[in-house]
């Protein structure tokens, strides 16, 4: 079952590997095999498949031979604390660490077999492809109807005019935002509510139909009740695509996802159906965090 | 350890020592913007008090008998005739009726106080209007500068009057009968410079300055932009970016007249270009121009938040999408505000523009591009030197012109900047 890739002794239990050291309080006692995840981390139907994936920061390595297999129209959760990595490791499924000049980015990922990472690919078809929605809700400053819109307008999605409203309409609907803002889409994007704004930055990302959605903490900015909202549109949602959501959240991990990842230090420690992770965890650090003795 | 009440007191006795600090910081916050403000003050009372007059013209209107036989013309549509006929007699003999007690033998002081082009006014309006001829008009002429001066600056010491005592008897009764006035100086908004300061106008240097302008924008602006754009968003991180942004950085603080040097040598002797056009003009400052435009054009694509530039690529825009539909948009109001007052700096300039000779003396209001101009800062420049004390008042009075321009372009920046400036 588990990941027969590499299994040198790791130096993690020096934190000063990280870029952003939290680990004070960590077991000293527990050492983590690189490469080496417990649990259930491959797919026979993989959307994704990842293998030894290492990620660097200049000489920093953020990311520690990480293999994963992302299974098409699932909801997969990963948790950890802060700085180890899960962010990082999101952010290569649809290459957008690549605008980071130092950041470089070792090991086979795949999505439906074929490369992400191959120098020929286009980045921007396998962005259409590969959705994100960030942590904060960034709308650009234009209005309702644009900003869903525009994905749309780029690809070349919409010949007509009709065919566009009817894209943002759907679009809205499915971010089930539809209702609330149907009567003023000229109405700049900006003025709307922190919660409105993130649900249309999800509108925004399923306009351009793409097969998968990232999500990095998407209701990190947000209130219970848009926070309730967002969850309830990502277990919608799942019919149809499949999602990688980042969250800091145990609960909402445990609320919306099928299988949770928890990553430490760079490592990915556990995967594993998400009602296992929180009641029965097979690795001491994922029962650690998960009963809130770090992170 | 100190106890509760006592961390209190301490806290109360540094907060005290805390807000004093806190008023002195603004009190010389304070002076330092009076001190700005009085130096102001000063040089706007000062400029306005020398050069109001400039905006003044002293005008004198007689009837004038359009005597044919008086001025050898019998025929006003005949171009011969025109240019030999004599129309200062006229003039002189209707001012001669006009002052009292004057006779033929004063007619060398009556004349002197007339504006030698007065006869051409003459000439043109009897041209345009042949059925004047042997008729008398009430007219208005322009007076002689001298008369001028006199008029508007009678007390002042730092004015030499150069009428005698018997024309300044004269100028006086004819002020008191209204035969001589002021009135709205339009003839320095109609025209090009002049050797006559009552002649002299403006509208040649202000279309220089449009013209040479126009073509300073036309070069730095897509120049600067282009540059910022490539500079920020897709030139690699290497030496030698490094050594292009110190090089502009550096261009940017160079003496303006180095600029004008460049110019001399590149654009005049080496691509053969005439001297004093606009369009050498321009050329030089969009040199001058360039650094801040590409300076502060990089600031405003720098100050695009990073999360629009993440949403765009999330979506799967492209780098040029990114840049085209998102950046520029929001970088725009800085780029502008910021191209605004280098034009504005360009618009002051005089330095470089010596050295490429639009310092020349131009009659004419310049046609175009290439035809001889000159610019409002140079014109200023001529005047200011000039001995003749009536062009003083006339270069305050162009500082004029060319504050309000300088003002209202910075006016427009500010307003662009609230207008177009997007909150997120």
């Amino acid at each position: 079952m588990n990941s027969v890739n590499t299994t040198i002794a790791s130096e993690a239990t020096q934190p000063v590997e990280t870029a952003v050291p939290v680990q004070e309080s960590k077991p000293a006692e527990t050492v983590i095999e690189e490469g080496k995840t417990v649990g259930n981390p491959f797919s026979n139907d993989p959307k994704f498949k990842l293998r030894d994936v290492e990620v660097f920061y200049g000489e920093t390595r953020a990311i520690k031979k990480i293999s994963l297999d992302i299974a098409r129209n699932e909801v997969i959760a990963f948790i950890g604390p802060s700085g180890c990595g899960k962010s990082t490791f999101l952010r290569c499924l649809n290459r957008m660490n690549d605008s980071i000049d130092i950041c470089r980015v070792n090991g086979t990922l795949q999505l439906d077999d074929h490369d992400i990472y191959d120098p020929k690919r286009d980045v921007v078809e396998l962005r259409a492809r590969v959705g994100m929605v960030f942590q904060k809700p960034n709308p650009f400053p234009k209005s309702i109807y644009d900003n869903v819109a525009y994905g749309p307008r780029i690809h070349g999605l919409a010949n007509r005019k009709s065919d566009l409203d009817e894209i943002v309409e759907s679009s809205l609907r499915k971010a089930g935002l539809w209702d609330e803002v149907k009567d003023r889409l000229d109405a700049t994007a900006t003025g709307m509510s922190g919660g409105q704004q993130q649900r249309l930055c999800i509108a925004r990302a399923i306009a351009v139909s793409p097969e998968v959605v990232l999500m990095d903490e998407p209701c990190s900015a947000l209130d219970p009740i848009a926070t309730a909202k967002v969850e309830e549109l990502i277990a919608e949602l799942s019919e149809s695509y499949t999602i990688v959501i980042v969250t800091h959240s145990m609960q909402q991990a445990a609320r919306v996802s099928h299988r949770t990842a928890y990553f430490h230090l760079g490592h990915l420690v556990e995967v594993n159906e998400t009602n296992k992770v929180f009641t029965s965890p097979e690795h001491e650090l994922t029962e650690s965090y998960i009963t809130g003795r770090f992170g | 350890m100190t106890d509760q009440r006592s961390q209190a007191e301490i806290v109360r006795q540094s907060l005290k020592r805390r807000y004093r600090k806190e008023r002195r910081f603004r009190a010389y916050g304070i002076m330092a913007i009076a001190i700005a403000l009085g130096a102001l003050i000063i040089l706007f009372t000062d400029i306005i008090g020398k050069g109001y007059t400039g905006f003044v013209k002293t005008t004198i209107t007689m009837d004038v008998q359009l005597d044919g036989g008086m001025m050898y013309l019998d025929d006003p549509t005949d171009e011969r005739q025109i240019k030999m006929a004599d129309f200062v007699e006229p003039l002189v003999q209707a001012l001669i009726k006009e002052i009292p007690g004057a006779t033929e033998e004063d007619r060398k002081q009556v004349r002197e106080l007339i504006n030698p082009y007065a006869s051409v006014t003459l000439r043109d309006a009897l041209k345009n209007n042949p059925e004047w001829l042997n008729t008398t008009r009430t007219l208005t002429f322009l007076t002689h500068t001298d008369v001028d001066v006199y008029v508007k600056h009678a007390g002042d010491g730092a004015y030499s009057i150069k009428l005698n005592e018997q024309q300044r008897a004269w100028v006086d009764d004819l002020l008191e009968r209204n035969v001589v006035d002021t009135s709205f100086n339009n003839v320095f908004f109609s025209g090009g410079d002049s050797r006559d300061p009552s002649k002299a106008g403006i509208v040649g240097a202000i279309v220089g300055s449009l013209l040479t302008m126009f073509v300073t924008l036309i070069l730095s602006f897509p120049i600067g932009v282009a540059a910022a754009i490539y500079l920020e968003e897709f030139a690699p991180q290497n030496r030698f970016t490094d050594f292009i942004e110190v090089n502009i950085n550096n261009l940017a603080a160079v003496p303006s007249i180095i600029f004008g040097l460049l110019g001399l040598a590149v654009f005049i002797n080496l691509f053969g270009m005439p001297r004093s056009v606009p369009v050498v003009g321009g050329l030089v400052l969009s040199l001058m121009t360039l650094p801040t435009i590409i300076i502060s054009g990089r600031a405003a694509i720098k100050s695009v938040p990073p999360s629009i530039r993440e949403a765009a690529e999330g979506i799967g825009a492209s780098k040029m999408q990114v840049v085209l539909h998102h950046v520029l948009p929001l970088a725009m109001p800085g780029m502008l505000t910021g191209s605004i007052i280098g034009m504005a700096q360009a618009l002051g300039e005089t330095a470089p523009l010596l050295l490429i000779g639009m310092v020349a003396f131009i009659v004419d209001v310049p046609d175009g591009f290439f035809d001889s101009a000159t610019v409002l800062p140079v014109q200023v420049f001529l005047w200011a030197g000039s001995p003749e004390l009536a062009f003083i008042e006339r270069a305050s009075a162009a500082i004029m012109v060319l504050l309000t321009f300088l003002i209202s372009m910075n006016a427009l920046a500010i307003w662009m900047r609230k207008r177009l400036e997007r909150r997120w």
